[in-house]
């Protein structure tokens, strides 16, 4: 707790609070401290904001979907595309740090795909900003869609930091990843409304708890949905699939009904 | 490392405020929920800054602790972990009071012009 700054010698320390004060009467020559109090990611949202907007304007759902490396994203989007043909029309955007590797492995099933890679600048973002998202759209046929899945980048951490425009947050967590991660990177965990339980087909050959991962779960997410699934067998695919159709039906509703309020910029409450 | 971007989005916000000004402390405020590591960020403000207008300004971090309040028994708790239950009673019928702060607080602007 306290304060942190870096000296120029390198080191860096800490204050309490009292030591300090608030550094008002701060009198060095001709220097005025000027009070910001603006959200360091207010651009971000902003740009989120815009991307809501066209959103809403083309009237496709957006989900941004999140998990660490390996989870199995890629897999479940190459079912969900040929699950839910006929059902309605999927888009979606793949954000990689680097390679083509995903977006061409789901080319070619019938979903328009469109990829960012987040490599430029300093050797690859580890999550999708509202900027890289918007990067992106042009490369999609929005008015053709009904929902747009966004494939972040695979991290725990920062992706569930950053609101992109999507009307809803939904993770891939597999469970080879073991019972602990919801207590380890609870942001993530708290911050979706849906985790699909990945690679159940698995569960036999494992010393997985899944009662004790769900017990974690609803220690740091009380309301979230759990979806249990097998991306390899499909075993679990109706009950995504049908969550999909739900959400894309909810806001589509609420869109008609001219409501598109922003959420609460906030990691727990957003 | 989403330390960099926050960074990036810090400089430009102070270089909008700087108003054509040498700015040498920026100060800004990081809840203890926000994933920010304060270390990294402080390291990712001298990449940034390193060779533009920024460069040498000081950036201080003031971390807001956590703190939840019941609405069942009125107790503040302060967390740790992102659990909101009252250490209390364990009501979840909790507000958050502090500890999503993602916020520039202030610059210090010296006069000196640079542009």
């Amino acid at each position: 707790m306290g304060r942190f700054h870096r000296h120029t010698d390198g080191s860096v320390h800490e204050h309490d609070h009292r030591d300090v004060g608030d550094h008002t009467g701060y009198t060095q020559t001709g220097t005025e401290r000027v009070s910001v109090l603006e959200n360091i990611l207010a651009e971000n949202d902003r740009i989120a904001d815009r991307n809501r907007a066209d959103f809403a304007g083309a009237g496709v759902t957006t989900v941004n979907l999140m998990s660490s490396p390996g989870a199995g994203k890629t897999s479940l989007l190459k079912r969900t595309i040929t699950s839910l043909e006929g059902r309605l029309r999927l888009g979606i955007l793949e954000g990689d740090i680097a390679t083509s590797l995903d977006a061409d492995e789901l080319g070619g099933l019938g979903a328009p795909v469109s990829l960012v890679n987040t490599s430029a600048g300093f050797g690859g973002e580890c999550h999708l900003d509202a900027t890289m998202v918007r990067s992106g759209l042009g490369r999609l046929p929005l008015d053709q869609l009904d929902l747009l899945i966004i494939e972040n980048v695979g991290n725990l951490v920062c992706p569930a930091e950053f609101d992109v425009g999507q009307h809803a947050r939904a993770m891939v967590y597999a469970i080879t990843e073991g019972e602990e991660k919801p207590l380890k990177y609870p942001v993530m965990f708290h911050a979706c409304e849906v985790v699909v339980v990945n690679k159940l087909d698995l569960l036999a050959h494992l010393d997985f708890d899944l009662d004790h991962f769900l017990a974690n779960l609803r220690t740091v997410n009380p309301t979230a949905r759990v979806i249990q699934l097998s991306a390899r067998s499909g075993e679990g695919m109706a009950e995504w699939c049908d969550w999909l159709v739900e959400i894309r039906d909810r806001t589509a509703v609420a869109g008609a009904a001219g409501a598109h309020p922003r959420p609460h910029n906030a990691a727990l409450t957003g | 490392m989403h330390e960099l971007s926050l960074c990036q989005a810090i400089a430009d916000t102070v270089s909008e405020r700087a108003e054509g000004q040498r700015v040498d402390r920026v100060e800004v405020r990081i809840g203890h929920f926000r994933q920010v590591v304060p270390d990294s960020l402080l390291f990712s403000w001298e990449l940034i800054t390193d060779g533009t207008e920024l460069a040498g300004c000081e950036l201080v971090i003031d971390h807001v602790p956590a703190v939840i309040s019941c609405q069942a028994c009125g107790q503040e708790s302060t967390l740790d972990m992102p659990i909101l239950l009252c250490t209390g009673c364990q009501s979840s019928d909790v507000r958050l009071v502090s500890g999503e702060e993602l916020l520039i607080a202030s610059i210090d602007r010296t006069g000196e012009r640079v542009s």
